[in-house]
């Protein structure tokens, strides 16, 4: 019987949004390939997640609970779930692809001398093999990935999956693997984390974004985007234009040298939609547009659009937005 | 300090992708260059040794034209460069590249490996981690900012809603993401001597190595269907904004 494992991502003690899409796709891969399905959790104080992640239907949990493991580092939690890994040679290993999972994912492959399909949109089985679906040049097309024989990782896009509900507990075997970590994984020290404190969800895991481009005009009207990704409990995005001008962080980037992103809806503001641009976000379901050039390249890609002046029309927006979602 | 930073020649980023007749990306008319997230870890290693001494060399694995984008890199001011090129490598998989990078890297004397956290073109983001791997090195994974004391690189990597400052002891493989600098351009001057700098180019065979088989294997290519424009409306803002909001609520379904 053939292994599907999936690497489960917690950040102090929760599970992250992305890893339960990847929980429930992992129960439906395994069910398809007639496989056994296992999660790994690792970190310190995980044991308060297992009750949750086994809502996911898996038949095992293996859990490394460790002091070591209190924040994520490359050497730590590669020697460690990659230990776990190499004992059991799954056919199938699922993460995210998170700023954790594609740090990670390449590690373990390596260990594993497994292939890796990373980043990727979509899978299905096909004849007993899980057939994956990856975008290359930025989404400008995509390729077909599969295993060349042995245990093949792959890494998903957060929203790609789409969205699964708890399958319910297999009361699944927990097994408490010791934790041993070779010295020389621990090389690295982490000196500070330093939290946004933006107390907004984060960029690749939101499931909507509002983002704003040279159009904004300069960094204090991004408040009007910020009012409205309160409202609708979005993050907010720039585009690199905003971000070169320094009225946004690097890391709120969106495109080809920025963050890719799949959100249910995209709304870009005084963005004009440069190809490297669209190439970060047009993967998204939903596009709105608002930009006062009708001959804009973002309104060919966009669902709706708006053609207006934004400073007219985002003050608008936000009233109509708390009327409809009541906040 | 010597440094050693891997570049990949890339599609420029206007690139339009085609498939060929029989179903592979078409390389037709495409401008190529420097992976740009490359570019930062070539300027990063150029300003180190601008500051420490020592010398930077440049390795890639590509087809013939990769030596332009090598030239590009001398001419920014790295050192000297390997191309490794060889007709088995055309269509390798990352467990692959990986393998004959490590192996081209074997005997080099290097305090730092530099990178780009991630390649445009088939977006992996696979080579740094499993070359570190390989190598026995620690890594630092899409930094920001990146300062040496001694024995040690100071990086800013960039975590999902956090930035973790690490410390890192070298040697290690450090990947570069955008914020790190701002890549100069060539000078004149830079253009001409790069032409004199050596480049040494090497095969499979040189490097004591075979074919080998991919781990993951592309099946195929497909191109996404294209987007269709949808509604654009024009006027008051009271009016094209309901019309939005109804759209959001009542057509998409998306609040
Ligand atoms: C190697 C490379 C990588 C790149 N990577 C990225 C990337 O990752 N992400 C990215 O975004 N770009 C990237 N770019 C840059 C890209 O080519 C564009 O330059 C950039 O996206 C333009 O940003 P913008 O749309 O905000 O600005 P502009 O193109 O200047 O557009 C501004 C828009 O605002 C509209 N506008 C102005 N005033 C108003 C108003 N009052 N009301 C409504 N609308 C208004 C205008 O009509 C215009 O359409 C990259 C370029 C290169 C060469
Ligand atoms: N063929 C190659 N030659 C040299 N360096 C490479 C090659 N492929 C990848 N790299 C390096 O690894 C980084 C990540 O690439 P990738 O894993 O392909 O996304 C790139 O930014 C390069 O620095």
């Amino acid at each position: 019987m053939g292994k599907v494992f999936v690497i489960v991502e917690q950040k102090n003690g929760a599970l992250r949004k992305a890893t339960y899409e990847v929980l429930g796709a992992g129960r439906q891969f395994a069910d398809q390939l007639g496989a056994e399905f296992a999660a790994v959790i690792a970190g310190q104080n995980v044991g308060g997640l297992v009750d949750e992640v086994a809502s996911y239907g898996p038949d095992k949990i293996f859990v490394a609970d460790d002091e070591k493991l209190a924040n994520y580092t490359t050497g730590a939690y590669s020697d460690v779930i990659g230990k776990i890994l190499l004992k059991e040679q799954p056919d199938y290993v699922l993460l995210s692809h998170t700023a954790v999972g594609k740090d990670l994912a390449p590690r373990l492959a390596q260990k594993l001398e497994a292939g890796l399909a990373s980043d990727c949109t979509a899978a299905v089985v096909e004849a007993g093999e899980l057939v994956l679906t990856k975008p290359i040049y930025a989404g400008k097309a995509f390729a077909t990935v599969k295993s060349g024989g042995g245990t093949m990782l792959a890494t998903f896009r957060p929203n790609a999956l789409g969205s699964f509900t708890p399958a319910g507990s297999k009361n699944p075997e927990v097994v408490q693997v010791p934790v041993e970590i070779d010295p020389e994984a621990l090389r690295v020290l982490i000196r500070e984390i330093v939290e946004k404190a933006t107390g907004r969800v984060e960029l690749t895991e939101a499931e909507i974004i509002i983002s704003g481009g040279r159009g904004m005009k300069g960094p204090e009207n991004f408040a009007m985007l910020e009012e409205i990704a309160d409202i609708l409990g979005a993050a907010v995005g720039a585009s690199r234009a905003a971000v070169d001008s320094g009225w946004r962080e690097h890391s709120d980037q969106v495109g080809q040298t920025g963050k890719t992103v799949s959100p249910i809806l995209y709304i870009a503001v005084g963005i004009s939609g440069a190809i490297q641009h669209l190439a970060g976000m047009g993967s998204s379901k939903v596009i709105v547009a608002i930009n006062k050039a009708p001959e804009a390249n973002i309104f060919k890609v966009a669902d709706f659009g708006i053609v207006g002046d934004l400073f007219q029309v985002l003050p608008v927006l936000k009233e109509e937005l708390q009327k409809v979602v009541g906040k | 300090m010597n440094i050693v930073v891997l570049i990949k020649q890339t599609f420029d980023t206007e690139a339009k992708i085609q498939l060929t007749g029989d179903g592979k990306v078409s390389d037709q008319g495409v401008n190529l260059i420097i992976n740009p997230y490359d570019e930062f870890a070539v300027e990063e290693a150029i300003r180190i040794k601008e500051a420490k001494g020592g010398e930077v060399t440049i390795v890639s694995m590509g087809g013939d034209k990769a030596q332009e984008a090598i030239r590009q890199a001398l001419a920014m001011g790295a050192d000297k460069a390997v191309l490794i090129s060889d007709p088995a490598l055309a269509e390798v998989d990352h467990y692959v590249a990986a393998k004959v990078l490590a192996k081209a890297l074997e005997g080099m004397e290097y305090d730092l490996i530099l990178t780009g956290w991630v390649a445009i073109d088939d977006q992996s983001a696979q080579v740094p981690g499993r070359l570190a791997e390989i190598l026995g090195l620690p890594q630092a994974n899409v930094v920001t900012k990146l300062e040496l004391e001694d024995g040690k690189a100071v990086c800013h990597r960039e975590g999902d809603g956090a930035v973790e400052v690490l410390e890192v002891p070298l040697p290690a493989v450090i990947t570069a993401q955008k914020g790190l600098n701002e890549p100069r351009y060539p000078s004149l001057k830079g253009i001409m001597q790069a032409k004199k700098k050596e480049l040494k180019k090497v095969t499979l065979q040189d490097l004591g190595l075979s074919a080998e088989e991919a781990k993951a294997k592309i099946v195929g290519y497909q191109l996404p269907e294209a987007r269709q424009a949808g509604k654009v409306v024009e006027g008051e803002p009271a009016d094209t904004v309901r019309q939005l909001v109804e759209f959001l609520t009542k057509e998409a379904k998306v609040i």
